[in-house]
């Protein structure tokens, strides 16, 4: 990607922080079919099953033939722009500070006609590509752009309101033994981000990474224990300020059955470091990130968690690591709604089995770790809230929410 | 009590102390988050390192006062290794940290220097020859005391500490045939080390593994481990105080070590 936008100054210390607003926040039941269409990057609306019809803004029954049980499908994103309208000012406090705001109405080649926010260069006639995005909200709002144009859309400030782009911000990652971050610092440095923060634990044990993040440039290591009150304290006391993403990706996977002695000091330590980590990342971290949800280009924007599809169902073999791994789904769930009023980003990022050592004895598909962090810096600068990470995860969603006693009892012979 | 007869022992050495004729020096770390400990394969159990939760600290949790929730293993920064950590010693009686005879837990050292050795090898190991040498020069090791090894390993921090390689740890400490000598012709109390383990980092390749452990708590005797200041006790004379914490059936604990030392 070609890096237009210069980095942003530093910080007048003497201006106030800018405060975050949000955009209206309200919709109905109906239409949070399309945030969840928006939070997996999907483009998706709402179909009538007898009919076809498909139809905008969401409704409880079909326009045409008033079918009850419309369903949020993926529909081809492809239209004509019919208008553009330029806002110049606005009653509502979050789009004055945006203004002017360029708002098109879209022809969809599937059907409906559209309000949709619309890219500088969307001008009427044009063909264009609609998305269903999530704003500062977190509520589906529609972006255009035209459909042969720059896949870049960084130069709108509009877009970026929608997306949790790394470029020129500051990341950190919190377990750098993991083997997803040597590819992930790659990735977001690639990226444009501006620094890359990585935390090690108990330095004083070997870490063959390190030589090859410190050749990346700008990767700083730093000592961070995630079961360590005081060393999470430590960290934010220097670089809370300046953590714009922290992505939590503690790994700590280790097999046994609950029936097993000495299990449960096994699931003490994964939680603790899983768990407990998000939490005690959550307390030194969250205050100050949500403040800064709106300071200037590069504020606070994103927390991934990286979490594991067994957050869902207990993985046989495993059950003090699916246990945390629904602890922290659950951790998740609850930072989004704290950080509601932030506009900062809560993306997870499901993945089933990686190809690393612990799990040598699976058979393949296994998930690459350079393919987890390929797809983190993916969601982030398309401004999703889930997304799920290879063949075997894709697969489990499906079935997931098809039928999860079938797969339960499919994980049994593993 | 007030002590009225001057001349007893005790009251001799309480005026020794204020006079500054006797001098206490601590033996011990500060245990801290961070503090390295023994590093095992990772499928195996793990003992927790020093962790500090504050419970409050003059706030919402506790207006006026400041208190902190800690947990650790038993063998968790400066502390003592009970007969009973080894299955050499699991049948022996008062084998554990409460059953630990109290008068045993004031009794002589004796400081046996290999600094230089062990700054030009980190593995150097402790030889018979190398401790006769040492009685040639101090006299014999008294039974019923501790045998320290000062190497000054306590002054290194963190990695240099640990010194962990893809071949595991790499710190000094006795060989076999030592421990059985010091045990079977010394009657020592035990043997101390400034690193995380009485035995060598690589004390797991001598014969038996891990001799020190292997005889010393077979024999019913005790190790202490990440002792620090060794560097200021004299080769003989000084009289350590370690009391474990009375922990029931504990394996080992974490002490404040004290050394008393004259002039």
């Amino acid at each position: 990607m070609s890096i237009q936008r210069p980095r942003p100054p530093r910080k007048n210390p003497l201006s106030r922080t800018t405060a975050p607003l949000l955009p209206p926040p309200g919709r109905s039941r109906a239409a949070h079919g399309l945030t969840q269409a928006a939070a997996l990057g999907q483009f998706a609306l709402h179909q009538c099953p007898e009919c076809q019809t498909v139809s905008y803004p969401a409704r409880d029954a079909c326009p045409k033939c008033l079918c009850g049980n419309l369903v949020v499908t993926p529909v081809p994103n492809g239209g004509t722009v019919l208008s553009v309208t330029t806002i110049q000012i606005s009653g509502e406090p979050y789009f004055r500070r945006l203004a002017p705001a360029r708002q098109a109405l879209i022809a969809l080649d599937c059907g409906p006609t559209i309000v949709a926010e619309a890219r500088p260069d969307c001008q009427t006639g044009m063909r264009a590509s609609a998305s269903l995005q999530l704003d500062k909200a977190g509520q589906p709002v529609i972006y255009a752009r035209p459909e042969n144009g720059s896949p870049d859309s960084d130069s709108d400030p509009h877009w970026r309101e929608l997306v949790a782009d790394p470029l020129h911000r500051r990341c950190l990652i919190t377990d750098g033994r993991n083997p997803i971050t040597l590819p992930l610092a790659k990735a977001l440095l690639g990226s444009g981000a501006a620094k890359v923060l990585i935390g090690i634990s108990e330095r004083w044990k070997p870490f063959a990474d390190a030589a090859k993040l410190e050749a990346l440039g700008a990767v700083e290591l730093v000592d961070l224990d995630l079961a360590d009150d005081q060393s999470v304290s430590a960290v934010a006391a220097d670089y809370g300020a300046r953590t714009d993403i922290l992505i939590h990706n503690a790994l700590h996977l280790r097999p046994g059955s609950i029936l097993a002695g000495g299990e449960l000091l096994k699931a003490r330590d994964a939680m603790d470091v899983s768990y407990f980590g998000a939490l005690r990342l959550a307390h030194h971290f969250g205050p100050i990130m949500r403040a800064r949800g709106a300071d200037r280009d590069n504020s606070a924007a994103a927390w991934v968690n990286v979490l594991s599809i067994f957050a869902h169902l207990s993985w046989p073999g495993f059950a003090a690591y699916s246990a945390t791994q629904a602890a922290s789904l659950s951790f998740s769930q609850a930072l989004r709604a704290e950080m509601r009023g932030s506009g900062v980003r809560v993306l997870d990022v499901f993945t089933g089995p990686m190809e690393i050592d612990w799990l040598e004895h699976l058979p393949p598909p296994k998930v690459q770790p350079s393919a987890v962090a390929h797809e983190i810096v993916a969601a982030l600068k398309s401004g999703e809230e889930e997304r799920w990470v290879g063949d075997v995860a894709k697969d489990f969603r499906e079935r997931f929410r098809a039928n999860p006693k079938e797969i339960e009892r499919d994980l049994w012979r593993q | 009590m007030i002590m009225t007869d001057q001349n007893s022992l005790l009251a001799q050495m309480t005026l020794a102390l204020a006079g500054g004729k006797i001098r206490v020096i601590d033996l011990t770390q500060t245990l801290e988050p961070g503090t390295p400990t023994i590093v095992m394969p990772p499928e195996l159990g793990q003992s927790w390192p020093v962790r500090i939760e504050t419970i409050s600290r003059y706030d919402g949790g506790g207006p006026g006062w400041y208190w902190n929730n800690i947990s650790f293993g038993e063998h968790t920064g400066t502390h003592l290794d009970a007969p009973i950590h080894w299955i050499t010693g699991r049948y022996l009686p008062h084998n554990s940290v409460d059953t630990m005879p109290p008068d045993l837990m004031l009794a002589p050292a004796c400081v046996i220097d290999c600094v230089a050795e062990s700054a030009r090898d980190a593995d150097f190991l402790v030889t018979v020859d190398f401790v006769q040498a040492w009685e040639a020069r101090h006299g014999r090791i008294p039974a019923r005391s501790w045998v320290l090894l000062r190497t000054d390993w306590s002054l290194k921090r963190g990695a240099a500490y640990a010194n962990l390689d893809e071949t595991g740890a790499h710190t000094p400490g006795p060989d076999a045939e030592l421990m059985h000598w010091l045990v079977e012709e010394r009657d020592v109390l035990g043997f101390g080390t400034e690193t995380i383990g009485t035995d060598a980092g690589q004390g797991g390749h001598l014969d038996p593994p891990y001799p020190a452990h292997h005889y010393l708590h077979g024999a019913g005797k005790y190790g202490l481990q990440c002792l620090a200041r060794l560097n200021e006790l004299p080769p003989t004379g000084a009289i350590l105080i370690a009391a474990p914490l009375k922990i029931r059936d504990g394996s080992g604990s974490p002490l404040r070590i004290l050394a008393l030392v004259e002039g």
